[in-house]
């Protein structure tokens, strides 16, 4: 029989075998996001930082005790920062929180209503980063050009939006995707706006290696059974994007045989 | 007055275990830190008085990293801008 395999997707050295990123942000409590993501077979696992709570009982759960990082690969993330200035201290306090782990995902944003990426302050960031040491996967627009500079510049994975965060409006400029698929010697996610499996197996099935994806999860009614649509999707679409999909025709071609039908 | 011919002066004064106050400003917020004349407070004891020791945290002073192993060593100063970060939900 035919083994169907696959390569791992390799960022900044590490393998893993799942395509699935996931976030830990929205759920109802710490245990619903270790179970959903437990479910979704993610190996990676983007977090935010934050001031401490002052004042908040020294023995208070952390959101390390559900996703611990003896099990993930944590993947802090620079969500809320508006300057190149605020996202480079965020990734440094990162490292020291996750005792030297130099994986980062860069997002700086630029307003507000549509949280969408300030590639100006981001190129800014990327290049102190880098030269900090850091690996730097970068959450930006789906402009190819700005993908390739920033690849060029070293970043170990780019991550174009599908649409707006938190919107789940899917993959809004396939096309987009498409030429960042193309042109990228480093892997290339889609990194916001899936809503639901479908968008999950576009992506996938547009080429990318892999899907990034938090809200779809868990504003799902039930999270983790869309966690498990969400590992399926990516799979699925992953093995349609490798097998290459049939030809688009413009008119019918019937599976069956014309030869021997009982009416000819 | 010099600041430590005034703390030599208070300390004779009051006695060495009079506290003095340090103001800073802890995660944007003002913060006084009480301290023995004769000790200052370290980002260590900071962190201690915050019920923090042991939990996966990041501290920050004056916008440059503290790392774990430089805390006892780090002296508080007035006016200092702390920072003390730790892991939360996000995607």
């Amino acid at each position: 029989m035919t083994q169907l395999t696959d390569t791992p997707l390799a960022i900044a050295g590490r393998e893993f075998n799942s395509r699935l990123l996931v976030g830990t942000g929205k759920y109802k409590d710490f245990d619903e996001a270790g179970a959903a993501i437990a479910e979704s077979g993610a190996e990676i696992v983007t977090f935010a930082v934050r001031r401490t709570n002052l004042g908040q009982e020294a023995d208070a759960p952390s959101l390390l005790d559900a996703v611990s990082p003896e099990r993930y690969t944590l993947l802090p993330n620079t969500a809320g920062c508006y300057t190149a200035k605020d996202a480079v201290r965020t990734c440094r306090l990162a490292r020291e929180l996750l005792d030297g782990h130099n994986l980062v995902k860069l997002e700086v944003l630029g307003d507000d209503a549509t949280l969408y990426p300030n590639v100006i302050e981001t190129l800014k960031a990327a290049e102190t980063l880098l030269a900090d040491g850091f690996d730097v996967m970068v959450y930006t627009s789906d402009d190819p050009i700005v993908a390739r500079e920033l690849e060029a510049m070293g970043c170990c994975a780019i991550m174009p939006l599908g649409s707006l965060i938190g919107s789940g409006h899917g993959i809004q400029n396939p096309y987009n995707v498409r030429l960042i698929v193309e042109q990228s010697q480093v892997p290339v996610l889609v990194d916001a706006g899936i809503g639901t499996a479908s968008d999950a197996a576009m992506a996938m099935e547009l080429g990318c290696d892999g899907v990034l994806l938090n809200s779809a999860i868990a504003h799902a009614r039930e999270p983790l059974r869309m966690a498990r649509a969400m590992k399926r999707a990516v799979e699925g679409g992953r093995d349609a994007y490798l097998a290459g999909r049939m030809p688009w025709r413009q008119h019918a071609d019937p599976s069956s045989p014309f030869a021997g039908r009982i009416n000819g | 007055m010099a600041p430590h011919l005034l703390r030599d002066a208070c300390t004779r004064q009051l006695g060495p275990n009079a506290m003095s106050q340090i103001q800073i400003r802890l995660n944007g917020e003002p913060y006084t830190l009480e301290s023995t004349l004769d000790t200052s407070v370290s980002a260590a004891d900071l962190v201690e008085q915050l019920g923090l020791s042991g939990r996966r945290i990041a501290v920050e002073i004056n916008e440059t990293i503290v790392p774990k192993s430089q805390l006892a060593d780090t002296r508080l100063a007035e006016g200092d801008q702390v920072e003390i970060v730790h892991a939360i939900g996000g995607g």
